[in-house]
């Protein structure tokens, strides 16, 4: 099992200036924050379910960037009719990393569907993301990497992660207006 | 615009290439179909096909983050999908705009399309969306313009609810 945030950490670390990275809402933006303060990265607060159609949208509009979105695996299921979706408008630059707890953990760690029989890595595969896998400790951190930087997207890569409560870390702001201009700032429009 | 069918649909796409809106998404409706399928033939436009309207709220947003302007295309049943993501234009302050198939009103044959079909407005109006309304054919590409310019100029949500007595109400038949 993967320790999520020095995981998170460990990819941001020298991330490279063509990355831009958004956080679906909750504990991925917390982990999202403990790689450091930095203008490139939205972190969602809130609208479950909507993170994966926006990182498309953004791929969509910025194809020379690269696009990388952390979520959990409750803010995937809320939306798994999007990765067929993304399947289906492929974007070559978009990698979704689900970092997968099965658990609701800021609720106080109730199971989710991929504590059971759900795979989402197979969700994916089957919706039409045929560059998908699971990742379960840190020595497959070069193949993220290089899926991250390099391969033809879009990819979903499912990171199996310890359940177990981190430390809030909060985003520059809260109000989202002065989050996205802020991300925005960094982009050519 | 040679070629080009005689429709009010059609003075909906001369507004999205005047404003420059180069991605459409949608779950389809009947009523929007033209306009669908003139988006489709245009290499200029993206159209994104749905599972579900929410999912073309985040669309949106992420896409006018990456610098581009968008439309969402759905039936008023498809407005109730939308009510939790349409936080996300308005706490961002994202432009958001949608055209509104309109069905459960004038001359409806299917009973289970008026519930979604009169809490349509109310459900807007709950989430801070602006509403236009065309009754009438002349008034679609006014409506429309004015309703985008609203959305990207001052950086709120817009929705356009399209009459059915324009679309025209379905009757089930055989055959």
């Amino acid at each position: 099992m993967i320790e999520r945030r020095p995981f998170v950490q460990k990819i941001l670390k020298n991330r490279q200036t063509n990355l831009r990275v958004v956080s679906g809402l909750g504990t991925s933006t917390w982990d999202l924050m403990s790689g450091g303060d930095d203008k490139a990265n939205f972190g969602f607060i809130g609208a479950m379910g909507q993170a994966i159609p926006f990182a498309l949208g953004l791929a969509m509009a910025q194809p020379d960037l690269r696009i990388l979105l952390f979520t959990g695996d409750g803010d995937t299921l809320m939306s798994l009719g999007s990765i067929a979706t993304v399947a289906n408008h492929p974007v070559a630059n978009l990698t979704i990393v689900v970092m997968d707890n099965e658990s609701y953990v800021e609720t106080g760690s109730q199971p989710t569907a991929t504590a059971g029989k759900t795979d989402l890595e197979i969700v994916a595969k089957g919706s039409g993301i045929s560059n998908s896998y699971t990742i379960k400790n840190e020595k497959d951190y070069d193949r993220l990497i290089k899926t991250i930087y390099e391969e033809e997207g879009p990819s979903l890569v499912v990171a199996k992660c310890q359940a177990k409560a981190t430390p809030l870390i909060f985003p520059h702001s809260f109000d989202g207006s002065v989050s996205i201009n802020r991300f925005m700032s960094t982009l050519k429009s | 615009m040679e070629g080009v069918i005689k429709d009010w649909r059609n003075d909906i796409y001369k507004v999205f290439k005047e404003l420059d809106i180069t991605m459409v998404s949608h779950v389809p409706d009947a009523g929007h179909t033209p306009l669908i399928n003139l988006c489709e033939k245009d290499n200029e436009i993206d159209v994104v096909t749905l599972t579900t309207e929410q999912d073309g709220v985040g669309l949106s947003c992420g896409a006018f983050a990456g610098g581009r302007k968008s439309a969402l295309l759905m039936q008023s049943s498809g407005v109730g999908n939308c009510i939790n993501a349409l936080a996300l234009p308005n706490i961002c302050r994202i432009p958001f705009l949608t055209l509104v198939s309109m069905r459960g009103e004038w001359g409806e044959f299917v009973p289970w399309q008026v519930p979604m079909g009169l809490g349509t407005p109310k459900v807007l109006e709950a989430m801070d969306v602006k509403i236009f309304r065309a009754d009438y054919k002349e008034e679609v590409g006014s409506t429309v313009d004015a309703a985008a310019r609203f959305a990207f100029n001052t950086n709120r949500s817009a929705a356009v609810l399209l009459s059915q007595k324009m679309i025209g109400a379905k009757q089930f038949k055989n055959g």
